[in-house]
């Protein structure tokens, strides 16, 4: 491209001295392709969403010694977690030879599988049908205006803490994966539930999951 | 009959709205690239449908799938806060340059024993670096005393950060400038690496606790 011009000295011959007409145009490819480079890189490394995050809240410590007394609980459901798979039993736990005299807990087996009838989403929209319902007409009212979105968010919370609502406790043992966890949590909140507590495993349970393994 | 002639054109096309509009899009993303930081491990987090955005002010605590602990404070003020306490809690000695690149760097993970040679390392080689992460047991709870004063030198920043916006006229919410815990576990960790990190947060009394999840879309 560039030209060095060439001459000098001598005489030009036909008098009058003539500026060069070079082209006006330059080559411009080479500026594209680093400028497409540059694009494709840029495009490439952006990163525009910044990481989300699930916040979960967990009971306080009160005290060092692990619970070994089941807590009393109003319809609650207990998942059992373990390495990729998920056990549960609904209500109070009842060791065998319990004092009351109930039949002893025994648990079920779901999965995560969000299509299969037996897995964690139907179960969990089946026994959270009430917040789920009435999650249902707020959503409808908040579409037609009827209610701001602040009350919404209010209503909503108020009917995730009522006793109709289902409580879900969750523990897991020592071969559970945090993918495990996050997963079952992740289905608590597709199904609308607003209590949520992780909870150490009791002996008496732990050997019930051991029995089922 | 005449010749039909062929209108000769030329073979180069004009590409310049073209070169333009490659160039402002060089130009926006160049704009809008964050600078990435580069952790010392790499972690896949779990997929979940929450669409909470990471709070600004934040403690992060990283469990990579070993089971390794890595910590990292948002604020650089915090970090020098807490990288002094922490030094003097510990008796090591650290030069006014290792003060300096503690706090510009991001998560990091070794025993207070190793931290001055950690320092001296570029970033590169602190991905080699040979070391369990952040003492968690019970006899030398380091990630404790980390947590502990990350906190309060976490409080501190946010509340100055609180008054300035105030001075400014705004009306923050002061819930915003609080520090937020956050954990950035490996899916395939076991559970009880995160367990007892956060048995940690609740000895602490820090029981809200967020996980850092990519985003998965919600079913309907």
């Amino acid at each position: 491209m560039a030209e060095i011009a060439e001459g000098g000295g001598g005489h030009d011959k036909g008098g009058k001295k003539r500026p060069k007409k070079g082209s006006t145009r330059i080559d411009m490819t080479p500026m594209v392709d680093l400028g497409f480079l540059l694009l494709t890189f840029f495009v490439m490394t952006t990163t525009f969403s910044k990481p989300k995050v699930m916040s979960l809240t967990y009971p306080a410590k009160i005290e060092d010694k692990p619970l070994e007394k089941p807590l009393p609980i109003n319809n609650g459901i207990t998942f059992l977690l373990t390495k990729d798979k998920v056990f549960y039993y609904t209500g109070q736990f009842y060791a065998p030879g319990n004092p009351e005299g109930k039949p002893v807990t025994i648990l079920e087996e779901t999965n995560f599988s969000p299509s299969d009838p037996k897995g964690l989403r139907k179960l969990l929209a089946d026994k959270n049908a009430f917040v789920i319902k009435e999650k249902l007409l707020l959503d409808d009212k908040l579409k037609r205006k009827q209610i701001a979105d602040t009350t919404y968010e209010r209503m909503l919370n108020q009917f995730m803490s009522k006793k109709e609502a289902l409580k879900v406790l969750i523990k897991t043992d020592d071969k559970t994966t945090c993918e495990n966890f996050i997963d079952l949590v992740d289905e608590v909140k597709i199904a609308q539930i607003g209590v949520v507590a992780p909870l150490e495993l009791m002996k008496s349970e732990a050997d019930l999951l051991k029995a089922k393994l | 009959m005449p010749k039909i002639k062929v209108p000769k054109h030329s073979p180069s096309i004009d590409m310049t709205p073209m070169v333009d509009l490659a160039f402002l899009l060089v130009t926006f993303f160049m704009l809008a690239a964050i600078p990435r930081e580069t952790d010392p491990v790499d972690v896949t987090t779990p997929s979940s449908i929450s669409e909470k955005i990471i709070p600004e002010n934040n403690l992060t605590v990283t469990i990579d799938k070993g089971g390794r602990v890595f910590l990292n404070l948002s604020h650089a003020d915090a970090r020098t806060e807490m990288l002094q306490n922490m030094a003097s809690k510990y008796k090591v000695g650290l030069t006014e340059e290792q003060n300096k690149k503690f706090t510009i760097m991001t998560s990091f993970g070794c025993s207070m024993k190793e931290l001055p040679q950690y320092l001296d390392l570029t970033s590169e080689e602190r991905k080699r670096f040979n070391t369990l992460g952040i003492p968690t047991d019970s006899l030398k709870n380091e990630l404790k005393d980390w947590i502990y004063y990350g906190n309060i030198a976490a409080l501190n920043t946010g509340q100055t950060k609180f008054l300035e916006a105030e001075m400014k006229g705004d009306k923050p919410n002061a819930n915003d400038f609080k520090p937020k815990f956050i954990l950035k576990v490996d899916g395939k960790a076991a559970y009880i690496f995160a367990q007892q990190v956060i048995d940690i947060f609740r000895d602490l009394n820090l029981n809200n606790l967020n996980f850092i999840t990519s985003a998965e879309k919600a079913p309907k």
